[in-house]
């Protein structure tokens, strides 16, 4: 909601005012590029980190990877711990001090720094700025391969059906489900299925997972039944957090299906050797 | 208000959301009856407004006006009362429910009421009306179809625009069948057949016609109000007194401003470009006129509205329309139903207006049962961020009950000095790189150790494993080799 309405004059919103400008990408392919590993992908996930570094060391990138990141400080923001949160968040903004794109293999953490930061950090105007041009060039990893690196890929696999999920805080702020379904539609042999309700949470929401999880417990159990019911033999993912979730819960059930990161699926599909 | 003579209204459990919820999610019936009804409301909600490019400017502009109608909230009541009070609507103020219910039976007293036929109106809703007017002796029955249904059953609505939509026909028609010993169908045009005959004759018994507001036009001092089964025309015109009761907020600058909020509101709710009736009440019969109320009264509800209209970022709460959009799209509120949440206003508007209304002391655990997914926020036709809202109640929910300064009633009411240091300390981790590599170090090596059983996430997963190396390490390797 924008202040300055507050006091415009009677006719002022006769006419909406525009709509905000779809995102602008850079024109060139940089150089070099920020890993930030996110603090779930760095214990459970690391491979497909490591995938991720693969996949942009391909396209020509030199990846840097500042050993001293952690966590992007969602899990406490998104708690209500916003003090805790910021102080995590602050560890992370000197690590990425050149101004080199910052991209995040998990969309709910590339939404924190594109549109939480400046929020935690609106009292300090030094640091907002610094937070605003970090965000300005924070990429969520199927983004920046999409948009920025304009990948084209050759598939190498066989046929395949794969279902794609998407975090939902991340489908909102990053549009994440359309950078992951174009990237899967350049792969020949891959048939992307639907499930159903496919747009809804996996009940994963971080501290609501353990602070409801009754009502969490009923949401992850429909979603892992859709992606099984799909007839998908992978189910793939940019977000970790919902990959624990989802993954948790198939392993709880005894299924035999597991969901797998974005980055690794594309890196395997794409003839990358370990 | 005569205390004494309250009845005790139906027990609103808010407190205990956590166990009502896991009641509702054990109702197979209340799942598919709810996954059914949302799964249509969503879809005739996108039918009526496909173009994504009308949709959203059309949002961003009810977002402004209400922004706008908000910014000037003092004037715009002073100027509404002004403008009634000329076409001789009498306007009361009422702070808290109790005012509200005493004024109500004020009116009903100075008329020697005995009945009462009630238009759908959640903030009637909010005062337990119903059971206050009982408790002094005057019956007062709901006169729209699915308020009708649930007093019948003597439940609580469970959604702000369809009380009954947790029921199927099958249970109307049992319902039906039970209390008013009409032959069974579960034939839902007979059904509401059986309903309208019965409501028909007592909008001629009733003494007084209740109904609720939609938008109270300051310009033109007109109380707007929709719906689809005329009893709001009929409670606010056949009985001779007519008394609405709104929340403060409802307020608009003028009628221009109703054009994008009406087109809104319908579509977004049931997915109506504009719905049967639409009522601009301007005030009581005129000496020409052969119909109308002869007496037309406003009661204007603050109930907590205030202390969310005192923060500049809770203020949006009161933005809503009311349309019922993010309950139908909300994956929480699909799962457990609207009584679960034990409030009056169920689902994501419910967990960010109730803490207002009835203090975070009686809601504690409402800001949390949220995922945070963001659907509610994507289809509110006002833009209410709701989840920043819920976020940042969950910040006034955890910070020390004698913090100075508080913002809202009941704050720190999941204060727990043991999970602010689990805080602290995994602030200590994220912030100390070298503290985190070690921690990484174990919990990689020692992965083998880790437990089966982790509290409330094995309820629903098997215990997380961590991988053999971290990323850290495996970077370090990599970026080392070339
Ligand atoms: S918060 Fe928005 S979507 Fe929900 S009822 Fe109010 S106006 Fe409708």
């Amino acid at each position: 909601m924008s202040e300055p309405f507050y006091n415009a004059a009677p006719n002022a919103t006769r006419v909406a005012p525009p709509l905000p400008e779809p995102r602008q990408y850079p024109a060139q392919k940089p150089g070099n590029a920020y890993l930030f590993g996110t603090c779930v992908l760095d214990l459970f996930f690391p491979e497909a980190g490591l995938d991720a570094i693969r996949l942009l060391e391909r396209e020509g990138i030199k990846v840097h990877f500042p050993q001293e990141q952690s966590c992007c400080g969602q899990p406490a923001y998104t708690s209500g711990y916003t003090d805790e949160a910021r102080e995590v968040a602050r560890a992370q903004l000197a690590l990425f001090a050149e101004d080199w794109p910052l991209v995040v293999p998990s969309g709910s953490c590339a939404g924190m720094i594109r549109h939480h930061y400046a929020e935690l950090f609106k009292d300090e105007p030094a640091t907002l700025r610094q937070v605003q041009a970090l965000a300005a060039r924070t990429f969520e990893l199927a983004e920046f391969l999409l948009h920025v690196c304009k990948v084209e890929f050759k598939d190498q696999g066989s046929q395949q059906k794969v279902a794609l999920h998407t975090s939902c805080s991340a489908r909102r702020e990053m549009n994440t489900h359309l950078h992951g379904r174009a990237l899967l539609a350049q792969l020949e042999k891959i048939e992307r299925v639907e499930h159903d309700h496919e747009s809804e949470c996996c009940g994963f929401g971080g501290t609501f997972s353990v602070r409801m999880p009754d009502i969490s417990g009923a949401m992850v159990a429909d979603k892992t039944r859709a992606l099984q019911e799909s007839g998908a033999a992978e189910v793939v993912s940019a977000d970790c957090g919902c990959l624990l979730n989802i993954n948790g819960a198939l392993e709880k059930q005894h299924a035999p299906l597991r969901g797998q990161h974005l980055a690794s699926f594309l890196w395997k599909r794409t003839g990358g050797a370990r | 208000m005569n205390s004494q003579a309250r009845i005790p209204a139906v027990e609103l459990s808010s407190r205990d959301l956590k166990h009502n919820a896991h009641n509702a999610l054990g109702d197979a019936q209340l799942r598919s009856n709810m996954r059914k009804a949302m799964d249509s409301l969503m879809a005739k909600r996108l039918a009526a407004m496909p173009d994504e490019y009308e949709r959203e400017h059309l949002r961003e502009m009810g977002n402004h006006v209400r922004a706008r109608a908000l910014s000037r909230l003092p004037e715009l009541l002073e100027r509404l009362e002004a403008n009634l009070t000329r076409n001789g609507v009498k306007v009361h103020w009422a702070e808290t429910v109790d005012e509200a219910n005493a004024i109500v039976l004020q009116i009903a007293e100075a008329h020697r009421a005995k009945q009462v036929i009630k238009g759908k109106s959640m903030v009637s809703e909010e005062m337990e009306m119903n059971h206050f007017l009982e408790g002094h002796g005057i019956e007062a029955l709901e006169s729209d179809m699915g308020e009708y249904i649930i007093q019948l059953d003597h439940e609580k609505p469970t959604h702000i625009i369809m009380p009954a939509i947790h029921k199927n026909a099958r249970q109307v028609a049992h319902l039906f069948h039970d209390t008013l010993g009409e032959p069974y169908t579960e034939d839902v045009d007979q059904l509401i057949q059986t309903g309208r005959r019965v409501l028909r004759q007592k909008f001629f018994e009733a003494d007084i016609g209740v109904s609720g507001v939609n938008f109270a036009v300051a310009e033109t001092g007109t109380l707007l109000l929709v719906e689809n089964e005329g009893n709001g025309r009929m409670s606010t015109t056949v009985p001779p007194v007519h008394i609405a009761v709104t929340g403060i907020e409802k307020v608009v600058e003028n009628l221009r401003d109703v054009v994008p909020l009406l087109s809104l509101l319908t579509r977004s709710a049931l997915g109506q470009g504009i719905t049967t009736y639409v009522n601009l009440i301007s005030g009581p019969r005129q000496a020409d006129e052969l119909d109308g109320p002869q007496e037309v009264h406003l009661v204007l509800l603050d109930n907590g509205r205030s202390q969310a209209f005192a923060d500049g970022e809770l203020r949006q709460t009161l933005n809503c329309i009311r349309c019922g959009a993010c309950m139908n799209h909300c994956p929480v509120y699909t799962r457990i139903g609207g009584q679960a949440y034990g409030t009056v206003y169920p689902g994501p508007i419910g967990k960010i207006i109730s803490p207002h209304l009835m203090g975070l002391e009686n809601t504690p655990d409402h800001p949390s049962a949220s995922s945070l997914c963001g659907a509610c926020g994507e289809v509110c036709p006002v833009k209410i961020p709701i989840p920043s809202l819920l976020r940042r109640l969950r910040e006034e929910n955890i910070k020390k009950p004698d913090a100075p300064n508080p913002v809202m009633r009941g704050q720190g009411s999941k204060y727990s000095p043991r999970e602010r240091l689990l805080w602290k300390g995994w602030r200590l981790l994220n912030t100390s790189p070298w503290l985190y590599r070690t921690f990484g170090f174990f919990a990689t090596r020692l992965r083998g150790l880790t437990p089966g059983s982790l509290g409330p996430w094995t309820q629903n997963h098997s215990a997380p494993k961590p991988a053999a190396r971290s990323l850290h390490e495996l970077a370090r390797e990599h970026l080392e080799d070339k």
